[in-house]
């Protein structure tokens, strides 16, 4: 390391190591994984949702797991917190879906709607 | 490459090393092989988190959920319940010790919630050997502001933001950087104090475990504003991990280029080498050091003249303290302003105290300057165990006093405590509950700095072996009048003829325990009584006939067969047997064991 920008450098990248740790929550995806939920296919839509985060370079959305709540017939369920907005659900999330939700509702925050499940006010 | 979506931080501090932290880490690593996720998630280890009592601990990321009390068993669980299907695992949560309530995040908690953590900022976030996770912390950013700085600009920072040195004397840093800066004589030295000698005390251990860099890069930005090229890390031997961590961060910085010449293409070159510390606690006392790190044997010579003027090699010498040179970076980034509107008007930023005692949570904690005693012991520390009555806290360890109840909302502050003859010290903060006999806590502590006096000068040696002497007879039911007048007029002129600041504060404990419980010390020579229950030469234990069930437990428990009776039958002890261990005392499940004043069995 010989000056300021290499310092930089190393610092930008050595953010994305941490980031997990130390962001501030902004957006919130949360994808049901219980038992029912990973046969429907829910770790599949984990990891394209994961992947088309990354491929987008989006860097201030958590993704988390929940358990099962009960609505296995709509399984993959996914939530999606956006701060000072209701939760909404969707369901029969497969990873084409996924990615296209990110596409739609954390880019351009838009809904898709034929998709929601439930939308819950106040969280 | 697989996408990384969860980083558990295993907490690698000495403590949780010893609960066996690195075997409940590998098991996690198995489990997550076994699962088919390892890929997904990180596992890393960081610095202490705080919650030693409770180790070991992780934490999971992003949600910050927080793990206590963890067996290599359990990281099964964790990964097939919490990593795979996003389940909380409810019983490794940490539990409010007086609500019962249990908090899944680290941040959530009362021990946590309470803190500001300025110098354990990086605790339980990086990983204490890795420079590029410290970096992404902003690390080497003060640094690198310094060194655009003119050295007269970063003294008068740190002079601004009214940080006092943390090793004990609480000496404001600035200044001592400015003296050391104009102070005549080439080269000049830094040297990091790493000595903690005092009993119970391991915040700078933690620091320099769990936050390496962070000294270094105050020790750096120490040497830039004085003008020193070279630096010396003291750390006493018996902290293997630390020397480790430290040497780790010093190779990586090396490595960098962070330490050696023309750094960062500024022009400024500095070294720094590490001594291990002989461990006795007379060699923490900075002239002592020297002496030691030069060769000699680690004994204490007259001050003045001070380091700054006459150090290491007789050359002009800043000596700080571990918590000292970990606030340096903050301050240089965040600026003067910014540090001294923390805490109070003399006493700027926070302090990090090792508490431990009678308080459920022990630990790690960090809390700006004027925070009150019963904030930390009922808040932080969650409370007294068992409902106990709070009766005193010791603070700055065997150079220290203690604070009687009464002040329970004094705000803490240099200041403050020398009033009422304790000191803030190094941060040692010990509670005592209403069980706790305040004569043996001052024997205690004097019994300590007694056997760590390095004889040089006879005020120290003998003089504390006598208040020492007298200390052991009144425990032992043999004071006689007046001794509380010797000990009081011992303990003056130790402290006025010592040499160096061991013996100077040798008598602190027993003159402030005088102070405010002299009734206690009244009661154990006038009356032979000790009012805590706790001496054992003045108690005696017997049965409560009314409550005994005769269940037996306390003769099987008793050592010397002192407990005795027949199955179903009233049981009573044999005072001349009894070697008051307690035991059954501890061990009877009807209460029906009690203590009593000796004097009450006798007749
Ligand atoms: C007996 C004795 C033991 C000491 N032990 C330590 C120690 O372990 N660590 C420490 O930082 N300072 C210790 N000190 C205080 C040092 O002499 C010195 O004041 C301190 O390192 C200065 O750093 P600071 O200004 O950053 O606090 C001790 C002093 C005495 C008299
Ligand atoms: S005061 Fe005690 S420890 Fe200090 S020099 Fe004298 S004898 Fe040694
Ligand atoms: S343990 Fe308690 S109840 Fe049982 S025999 Fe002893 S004194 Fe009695
Ligand atoms: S060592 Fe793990 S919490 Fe302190
Ligand atoms: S022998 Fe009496 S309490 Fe142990």
């Amino acid at each position: 390391m010989k000056s300021l920008e290499d310092l930089k450098r190393i610092r930008e990248q050595a953010q994305a190591q941490i980031r997990l740790r130390t962001q501030e929550a902004n957006t919130k995806i949360i994808v049901g994984m219980g038992t029912c939920g990973i046969a429907a296919g829910a770790r599949e839509t984990l990891m394209a949702i994961l992947d088309e985060l990354a491929k987008r370079n989006i860097q201030d959305v958590v993704v988390t797991q929940t358990g099962c709540v009960g609505l296995c017939e709509y399984e993959p369920l996914v939530n999606v917190v956006k701060p000072g907005q209701p939760k909404i659900t969707y369901m029969k999330v497969t990873p084409e879906r996924a990615r296209q939700i990110i596409a739609s509702h954390i880019v351009n925050d838009q809904v898709i709607n034929e998709w929601v499940l439930s939308t819950e006010e106040g969280v | 490459m697989a996408i990384v979506r969860a980083n558990v931080l295993i907490c690698a501090g000495s403590a949780c090393v010893s609960s066996r932290a690195y075997e409940f880490k590998e098991s996690l690593l198995k489990a997550l092989e076994e699962a088919g996720i390892r890929e997904e998630v990180n596992v890393v280890d960081t610095g202490c988190v705080g919650t030693c009592d409770l180790g070991p601990v992780a934490i999971v990321y992003p949600d910050g959920v927080f793990y206590v009390r963890l067996k290599p068993e359990d990281a099964k669980t964790i990964v097939n319940e919490h990593l795979l299907k996003g389940r909380i695992v409810n019983r490794l949560l940490y539990q409010q010790a007086m609500t019962k309530e249990v908090f899944p995040s680290l941040s959530e908690i009362d021990f946590v919630a309470k803190q500001k953590r300025i110098v354990l900022r990086n605790m339980g976030i990086i990983n204490p050997e890795s420079i590029e996770e410290y970096i992404a912390r902003e690390g080497y950013q003060a640094l690198a502001k310094a060194l655009t700085m003119d050295p007269e600009e970063v003294i008068d920072t740190v002079k601004r933001s009214g940080l006092r040195g943390r090793g004990g004397a609480g000496f404001p840093t600035g200044l001592k950087w400015e003296l050391t800066r104009k102070a005549k004589g080439n080269p000049k030295y830094v040297i990091c104090n790493g000595d903690e000698g005092d009993p119970g005390a391991f915040m700078d251990r933690s620091i320099l475990e769990g936050d390496p860099h962070s000294v270094i890069e105050g020790m750096m930005i120490a040497g830039y504003a004085v003008g020193a090229s070279k630096g010396f890390f003291y750390v006493r031997a018996e902290y293997p991990l630390a020397i480790k961590r430290l040497e780790i961060a010093l190779e990586q910085a090396r490595n960098y280029g962070l330490i050696g010449e023309n750094i960062l293409g500024t022009g400024f070159s500095f070294d720094i080498e590490l001594r291990r510390g002989s461990g006795a606690f007379v060699c923490g006392e900075e002239t002592a050091l020297i002496a030691s790190i030069e060769g000699r044997r680690g004994e204490p010579r007259p001050r003045p003249p001070y380091p700054a003027n006459k150090g290491l090699w007789d050359k002009p010498t800043v000596i700080n303290n571990v918590e000292t040179l970990a606030n340096i970076a903050p301050i240089i980034l965040n600026g003067a302003e910014w540090f001294s509107s923390i805490g109070t008007e003399k006493s700027k930023g926070t302090k990090v105290f090792a508490l431990a005692g009678k308080v459920n949570n022990t630990g790690l904690i960090e809390v700006p300057f004027g925070t009150s005693l019963r904030e930390i012991v009922f808040e932080v520390g969650g409370g007294i165990p068992g409902g106990k009555k709070f009766k005193a806290a010791q603070t700055g360890g065997p150079s220290g006093g203690c604070i009687p109840a009464e002040y329970l909302d004094l705000p803490l502050d240099y200041e403050s405590l020398k009033q009422i003859g304790a000191i803030v010290g190094s941060g040692g903060l010990i509670i005592m509950d209403e069980d706790t006999c305040m004569v043996d806590v001052a024997r205690f502590f004097l019994e300590f700095t007694q056997s760590e006096s390095c004889g040089k000068c006879p005020p120290c040696r003998v003089g504390t072996r006598k208040m020492l002497d007298i200390l052991e007879r009144i425990i032992n039911g043999e004071g006689e009048e007046g001794d509380i007048e010797r000990l009081i007029e011992l303990g003056n002129e130790i402290k006025q003829d010592s040499l160096c600041g061991l013996g100077q504060t040798a008598p602190n404990p027993v003159l402030s325990t005088i102070r405010f419980f002299r009734d206690e010390y009244e009661a154990h020579i006038k009356e032979k009584r000790c009012p805590a229950k706790s001496c054992r030469a003045l108690i005696a234990y017997q049965v409560i006939p009314d409550k005994c069930k005769g269940c037996g437990i306390c003769a099987r428990v008793c050592p010397v067969g002192a407990a005795q009776g027949k199955p179903r039958e009233i049981h009573f002890i044999d005072k001349d047997l009894c070697i008051k261990c307690g035991d059954c005392f501890a061990k009877c499940p009807f209460g029906a064991i009690e203590k009593v004043d000796i004097l009450l069995v006798k007749t």
